[in-house]
């Protein structure tokens, strides 16, 4: 899970899943606490799903 | 007077046994031994081969520590003025000990130390950055190149002369940059290699990007409801106060904590080590960064089976790709151990 997807690319991470800004990945101050964890539930579960996902090559998840 | 050489081979060189012989302890030798002969030839007396250390490729494999300092301390009354190791070829084990020994030497010594190796000698990703390695065939059917090209080399640096790049003088490269004075302005170069590769010219570089390894996707999680999932973070997140001192930058270090009974990260419980960003949000809920809080809510449901009860987190920030690989392989070590079925890993 991370910002700078070509980053990871690089890196060669085989599932990749995109999120908010570096400071805060997985968050966003600008958003009330609860919004907040709503949105981070979103990204975890797309990373759960990408776990669960067969791939053969480099993938990002974007949804 | 000539420059004092002290060489490095194994037990097949010194001619006393193959694969059988391979757990031969160290010894020295005065004089050459084996290849050090060829050695003799082509340092044209410049440099003499004072000492020869003969060591067992599975000895030293398996008492690597132990080996190279018994070797540090036969060198020394030998007072050498460079080391060479090798030329090892494509021999595994016998490359990963004359990067080793290169790298003791030098530490120990501040002398040049050079090898010769295969590019493919696991030795040469290794230790490349400690020892002048000269690139060799893959066998022992390219000693008669090898010693030419690693004798003159090492005669250079005893003399210390300018080395040039390794494409001119023929070792691998080192990783290291020089500042180099051109009568082209750098715009000018940068716009003759683009034009260059446009018309599919071969150009050079002058900065090598690094290469990174691949590894194949790993399969995915069949049993979501039974996995145990483990967290693990380059976003610097540890208990507040960084107990293990991991550097906000270059990182030497990761951490291992123990998240059983913790619910959510708060500001009180946790923070980030990391010097690379700003750190108020991280700081503020340690969540964003490593989502604790959601993969408990998400055990308590049974999505997943279970949340790995230790978190693992390091820097990346300017953390060299040694060092993180070096990380890395630890980690997957711990987890696989632990027995957990897929990671989460989290960066910034």
């Amino acid at each position: 899970m991370c910002t700078i997807v070509p980053i990871s690319q690089t890196v060669g991470a085989n599932r990749i899943v995109p999120t908010i800004a570096i400071p805060h990945p997985l968050g966003n101050p600008s958003k009330t606490p609860e919004e907040e964890k709503i949105l981070r539930r979103s990204l975890v579960e797309r990373a759960l799903k990408a776990l669960q996902t067969e791939i053969t090559e480099q993938t990002v998840f974007t949804e | 007077m000539a420059f004092r050489i002290v060489h490095y081979i194994n037990q097949f060189y010194a001619g006393i046994g193959g694969e059988e012989k391979a757990d031969y302890k160290p010894e020295i030798r005065t004089g050459v031994v084996g290849p050090g002969m060829a050695f003799k030839g082509a340092l044209k007396g410049e440099a003499e081969i004072v000492a020869t250390v003969i060591c067992g490729d599975s000895y030293f494999a398996s008492n690597m520590d132990e080996a190279a300092s018994a070797i540090i301390d036969m060198i020394r009354e030998y007072k050498p003025d460079a080391f060479i190791a090798g030329p090892a070829f494509n021999a595994g084990r016998y490359g990963t000990a004359c990067g080793a020994m290169c790298e003791a030497v030098s530490k120990e010594f501040g002398i040049p130390v050079i090898s010769g190796m295969y590019p493919e000698n696991p030795g040469v990703e290794m230790y490349r950055k400690h020892a002048w390695i000269v690139e060799t065939p893959d066998s022992a059917a390219g000693m008669r190149k090898a010693v030419p090209a690693m004798a003159k080399l090492v005669l250079k640096l005893l003399k210390g002369e300018a080395v040039g790049r390794p494409s001119d003088e023929g070792y691998i490269e080192r990783g290291i940059r020089k500042n180099m004075f051109y009568e082209k302005l750098a715009a000018e170069r940068c716009v003759d290699m683009f034009v260059s590769k446009l018309k599919g010219e071969t150009f050079e570089t002058e900065y090598k990007m690094p290469v990174f390894d691949r590894v194949d996707p790993q399969p995915a999680v069949k049993d979501m409801k039974n996995a145990v999932i483990a967290l693990v973070t380059s976003g610097g997140i540890c208990p507040k106060g960084n107990p293990d001192h991991i550097e906000a930058s270059s990182a030497s270090k990761f951490g291992e904590y123990d998240i059983t009974g913790v619910n959510d990260l708060t500001s009180e419980t946790y923070c980030t080590a990391h010097g690379g960003y700003d750190a108020t949000y991280a700081d503020q809920d340690a969540d964003r960064v490593l989502p604790v809080d959601v993969l408990r809510d998400l055990e308590k449901e049974g999505v997943i089976g279970k949340l790995h009860n230790k978190f693992y987190t390091t820097v990346g920030n300017g953390t060299s790709v040694a060092n993180a690989k070096r990380f890395g392989a630890e980690i997957v070590n711990r987890l696989v151990n632990d027995g957990v079925t897929a990671v989460i890993l989290t960066s910034t």
